[in-house]
């Protein structure tokens, strides 16, 4: 190995020397690279849209918009932030859904309660799959892992009236002692 | 016994290792005083040593991390005849790190780690000089990392890691056969510690796998389901994280929770005290709240002990050729019974960050369109709808629409600009690939030389013709 280190020394004479027009070193980020791969690959539903608030050079921070065309929550309008780490895909991105939302399964600080993105991701998993579990999450809303305990009573006991609460929330109004803002 | 008379030398063990010829040496170990002067750097410059031993003492190995494992590095190094370190650390010292970072006191609370670890071994170790960097490993310049011959990892984080390992391989430059460059190989080596297990592992770039080839080898963090968190508690770390990360956003709305902040960790255990109470859990305390909000595993000063010998050992070995470095990649558990076991990973040919990737000649006024173009006639490749990354910057990107809009402009232009007109460099390009006529998403590492850029291009064949 001090021939490693022998040619080395040469090396960085040389590079003194000569004006070394070499590569600009550069650090690779794994985790970046299998992000962006992820995002020319999404493959979404109409109703789900993805946009870069802050640019093009930024895309480890983006939000997804779904706007549902069926169930419950047909025509409303959800943001989710996606906050995606340098350990991607080791890590899941974190979520958060920053449109008030009456949902068993989404709490009213936004915090979503979705196995992906917790104790059940894989670095196998993408953004995509992830989208599409959210997107999941209106179309089949779900009592038994609930995050917001009334909404999920009220669908395990009274489906109609859940349906009336969504509407009215969706609609900008009272649920309860909370209002909710009008999103769709 | 024979050597009572003569003064005993401070390194009469690291002699044997480095003066002597031996059966399981390295293929470029040469013993001698000099291998012993390159390593310790001694400060009398015998005129009888050569030029390149001269040279040589200038060799720099950089310790990154001064705490559990740090300070074990810091202190094995400096007694195995290492004169010229450098250590880096963004942490301050606390009062639980005192158990075991045996370097520091009682008065250095609040202090920089790697100062203090610094001054701490130079003061006990003659003749060592060890530079201290209080600052994060982001914050330097990649350059700063090329300055040393073999970089120590004491690290606890998989970002860390990860981050050092990227940058460590960013040096690395392959010939036209694909073989890396020797004097462009940056060397690591790696440990860690959980409790009673441990790792220690060499990483050579471009000869042994990379930490990013063997990622999968992390198990995944474990993660409560937040509903659990919010409906059914069972035990105190789910109080814990209840109060972490639903109920401080509830009270504290946009405010950042800061693991670092004693307020905002005894705010924590508070309501996880409360949450604990209503559902009739025992086991909160203050330690565990912060064991399981900032994800900490118990540390063993032996385990640490273990792990930094095994690797201070592998870089007197990987600097002196003074036997075979471990191949490549040491485990121990100490937890039940006691096991170790040396396996041998390979790399991964087609990593993206050690990886060579597929050589490239363009002209200088190739555009990226035609590049794209190129991408999808190369045999290697035969890539289509490709986008390219370069770095941090991404070149182009086929989809989603909105990103495509936004880099369609750079299209026309030619890559040799884009690329920030370098000679030669990496870019990563990405779409489907047709493989055994199937079409797969695929992923890859390109070298790019540019033809005639500049001059100092084509000294290879300048000297040929």
């Amino acid at each position: 190995m001090i021939g490693l280190f022998k040619v080395k020394e040469k090396q960085r004479e040389e590079a003194k020397n000569t004006n070394s027009r070499g590569a600009s070193v550069k650090k690779q980020s794994a985790g970046e690279l299998r992000l962006h791969k992820d995002i020319t690959e999404l493959n979404l539903p109409e109703s789900c849209t993805i946009s870069f608030p802050n640019g093009k050079n930024d895309l480890m921070n983006f939000e997804v918009t779904i706007k549902p065309d069926e169930g419950y929550y047909k025509n409303g309008k959800f943001v989710f932030t996606f906050q995606v780490s340098s350990v991607y895909p080791h890590e899941a991105p974190k979520v958060k859904c920053i449109t008030k939302v009456y949902h068993p399964n989404i709490d009213l600080e936004g915090n979503v309660c979705l196995n992906i993105l917790r104790e059940d991701w894989k670095p196998v998993l993408n953004i995509n799959t992830v989208i599409y579990g959210l997107f999941h999450l209106f179309t089949e809303p779900n009592y038994e892992d609930p995050l917001n305990h009334d909404a999920a009573a009220v669908l395990k006991t009274n489906p109609k009236q859940f349906e009336t609460n969504v509407r009215r929330a969706m609609g900008g109004g009272y649920v309860g002692n909370t209002s909710f803002p009008r999103c769709i | 016994m024979a050597d009572l008379e003569a003064p005993q030398s401070k390194s009469r063990d690291l002699d044997k290792l480095l003066l002597r010829a031996g059966n399981l040496v390295g293929p470029d170990f040469y013993p001698g005083t000099e291998v012993k002067a390159l390593i310790s750097q001694l400060s009398i410059v015998s005129s009888s040593f050569s030029d390149f031993v001269i040279r040589l003492l200038s060799l720099r190995v950089l310790v990154v991390g001064a705490g559990g494992l740090g300070c074990e590095l810091l202190k094995d190094l400096a007694l195995s005849g290492f004169r010229n370190l450098d250590v880096i650390d963004m942490d301050r010292i606390e009062v639980t790190n005192l158990n075991r970072q045996f370097l520091f006191r009682l008065e250095d609370v609040g202090k920089p780690k790697a100062e203090i670890a610094a001054k701490r071994v130079m003061e006990r170790v003659s003749g060592v000089e060890i530079v201290p960097h209080f600052s994060r490993i982001e914050d330097k310049e990649l350059e700063f990392y090329n300055n040393f011959n073999i970089i120590a990892l004491g690290l606890d984080s998989i970002e860390a890691r990860r981050y050092i390992n990227g940058v460590a391989c960013g040096f690395l430059e392959y010939d036209e056969d694909d073989t890396p460059r020797r004097e462009t190989i940056k060397p690591m080596v790696d440990g860690g510690t959980e409790g009673f297990k441990g790792h220690a592992r060499v990483i050579v770039p471009g000869v042994t796998p990379c930490f990013e080839c063997t990622i999968w080898l992390f198990p995944p963090q474990v993660k409560f389901p937040l509903c659990t968190l919010a409906e059914t508690p069972r035990n105190a770390a789910h109080c814990i994280e209840y109060a972490h990360l639903i109920k401080w956003h509830e009270v504290h709305g946009g405010k950042s929770f800061d693991p670092d902040e004693p307020e905002h960790m005894k705010w924590v255990y508070d309501e996880a005290v409360k949450r604990a109470e209503l559902f009739g859990i025992p086991g909160v305390t203050y330690s565990l709240t912060q064991g399981v909000v900032k994800n900490i595993i118990p540390a063993i000063a032996s385990t640490n002990a273990i792990i930094s010998a095994a690797c201070a050992l592998e870089t007197l070995k990987i600097v002196s050729g003074c036997s075979k470095t471990l191949a490549n990649y040491l485990t121990y558990n100490g937890g039940e019974g006691l096991h170790t076991k040396v396996t041998e990973f390979v790399r991964d040919k087609d990593c993206l960050v050690c990886g060579p990737g597929i050589l490239i000649e363009l002209d200088t006024s190739v555009t990226l369109q035609k590049f794209i173009d190129m991408l999808e006639e190369h045999p290697k490749l035969l890539l289509s709808k490709a986008s390219v990354k370069h770095g941090k910057d991404s070149l182009y990107m086929q989809a989603p629409p909105v990103l495509e809009e936004m880099h369609r402009p750079n299209l026309s232009k030619s890559l040799y600009d884009l690329m920030g007109r370098v000679q030669k460099d990496t870019v990563h390009v990405f779409g489907t690939a047709l493989k055994n006529e199937e079409k797969q998403s695929s992923l890859t590492k390109l070298r790019v030389v540019f033809k005639g850029a500049d001059g100092v291009a084509d000294m290879d064949t300048a000297i040929g013709a």
